[in-house]
């Protein structure tokens, strides 16, 4: 009940604030804007407490993504590479002559996609384990030189052939006493230990780190909000 | 119960208010708190501004969705911004991933009224969105015409003044990826290592510290981290006297810094009510 009641006068409140708001500025008279305001407070009403309000506008975002995204799919991938090429443009007939090849680089993929669907069936089911194969395989062999090459070879590249410099040394420090504190084959005891324990330190300052741009990254979203709530809206800051 | 236990028990719907009034009050009243441009974003300015006019194009992939908007869409507009007032090229690229060929149409269509004399197929081209994520990337590589037959809106890419000497990374003098999520390291992975193709980064502050290492050796040239790599970078543009719009990142900067200021103080009060109530129980219990 006591609950209820702080609902009602905080809902009042915020109305008599939006009101005032809405009065001395300028409001835009963009329906699309005032639904997306709308969709904002209600997303931002769950704050307060889960409501219907609140259900709703996720639902529909929930609904408007899947099929947003499903149109881009159909509209760039198979309007534009199978569709269009096989019965538009016929990208296979070149100076009027049919080329196999060029078919075939339409056909094959496109069969490859169909049979991902076979999953649906009981008795062809077996059928999605090729165009899978197939992912993999190619996947891996695309992947594995370049994440060595990105991930290890270069960033130990780096780190062989660092500067003479404050920062270098902290670096230094930083990837050995880390490097340490994941080497599990011996007990961190003694110089082991202490070693392991400087590279806890460094982690942990890399944590906080990362939590404090994570901060700043949460905050800029309300502030994207904010900006669009009381300048494409209200239109109360220039 | 005392203070501190109280506060501990405080309804977390207050630190909202509190929170919600630090962002609110700031864009009411600005304070105007100065903004330092920083290496990293310096590097992305600099590297743009050596690509010479109506010279080998900036790609820019917009691989975000309307979550991170905030944080990315300055970045793109002072992009489009820098290059337009100067005649450099553009090419955009709509993401791998479906989101960021709405995002990258938003931008155009945001910032394209803004400079009258700027076409498509002259002065940018925006290539649309592609499936296949690092296939793309590859596939590139070899001939942007293999995977993006025609632009965005059906034009044929041969048929584009802007793409005829233009067909892969060779052609392209910098790429900057804007990203939320680990796309970034997909254009390193294969762009980058692979091609050879000199990248930056525009990212959310969530992304920002995972990058660093990839600053260090140099496979990113430089990086844009969240709402103040946006402000820094419309401070740069400003200071050339590129645009006179409404920089929305440095808007938003005071927000910023009163809301941090807020949390810093939420975190030590926090801990102090957390070990004086620990206290506080153990007196309690002996008594």
């Amino acid at each position: 009940m006591k609950e209820r009641k702080g609902l009602i006068i905080g809902s009042i409140i915020i109305l008599i604030i939006f009101i005032t708001m809405l009065i001395k500025g300028n409001p835009s008279g963009s329906i699309l804007v005032w639904i997306a305001a709308l969709l904002t407070l209600f997303i931002y009403s769950f704050l307060y407490k889960d409501n219907v309000f609140y259900k709703f506008a996720e639902h529909l975002f929930v609904g408007v993504s899947v099929g947003y995204g499903i149109s881009v799919y159909w509209q760039n991938s198979f309007i534009r590479l199978v569709f269009d090429p096989l019965f538009i443009t016929r990208t296979y007939i070149v100076n009027g002559h049919f080329h196999l090849w060029l078919f075939l680089a339409i056909i094959i993929p496109t069969l490859m996609g169909l049979l991902m669907l076979s999953i649906f069936t009981k008795k062809q089911g077996w059928l999605i384990r090729i165009p899978i194969a197939f992912v993999v395989g190619a996947g891996s062999g695309m992947s594995i030189p370049s994440t060595f090459q990105t991930y290890i070879f270069a960033h130990t590249q780096n780190t062989l052939f660092i500067t003479l410099s404050i920062s270098g040394f902290i670096m230094i420090v930083g990837v050995i006493s880390t490097l340490v504190y994941f080497f599990f084959s011996k007990e961190h005891k003694g110089v082991l230990g202490k070693t392991a324990n400087l590279g806890i330190w460094f982690i942990m300052i890399a944590f906080g780190a990362s939590f404090g741009y994570t901060v700043m990254a949460r905050i800029s979203l309300l502030i994207g909000r904010m900006n669009f709530l009381l300048h494409d809206w209200l239109g109360l800051i220039k | 119960m005392g203070f501190w236990e109280k506060l501990m028990k405080l309804d977390r719907r207050w630190v909202f208010l509190l929170i919600a009034l630090a962002v609110f009050i700031p864009f009411l009243k600005p304070l105007g708190l100065p903004i330092t441009v920083t290496k990293p974003v310096q590097d992305v300015f600099d590297e743009v501004e050596r690509i010479p006019p109506e010279g080998p194009p900036l790609m820019i992939s917009t691989d975000y969705a309307p979550a991170t908007a905030p944080e990315l869409d300055p970045m793109f507009y002072a992009l489009l911004r820098q290059c337009f007032s100067t005649k450099r090229k553009v090419l955009i690229i709509g993401g791998l991933y479906p989101q960021g060929a709405g995002m990258a149409q938003a931008g155009l269509n945001f910032i394209l009224p803004e400079f009258p004399d700027v076409k498509s197929g002259e002065d940018y081209v925006y290539l649309g969105y592609q499936p296949g994520v690092s296939a793309v990337v590859l596939s590139m590589g070899e001939e942007i015409r293999r995977i993006f037959p025609t632009d965005a809106y059906g034009v044929p890419l041969d048929s584009l003044p802007m793409m005829q000497r233009i067909h892969n990374y060779d052609d392209v003098a910098f790429m900057i990826d804007l990203s939320g999520s680990s796309i970034p390291m997909i254009w390193v992975m294969y762009a980058g290592a692979r091609y050879g193709q000199r990248i930056g980064v525009g990212t959310t502050a969530v992304s920002a510290a995972q990058y660093y290492p990839f600053l260090s050796t140099g496979q990113f040239i430089g990086m844009l981290g969240g709402l103040k790599g946006a402000a820094e970078y419309e401070k740069l543009i400003m200071k050339k006297g590129y645009t006179k719009a409404r920089e929305i990142a440095t808007i938003g900067m005071d927000a910023q810094s009163i809301a941090h200021l807020l949390i810093l103080f939420l975190i030590i009060i926090g801990n102090i009510a957390f070990f004086a109530s620990k206290r506080y129980r153990k007196r309690k219990l002996k008594v």
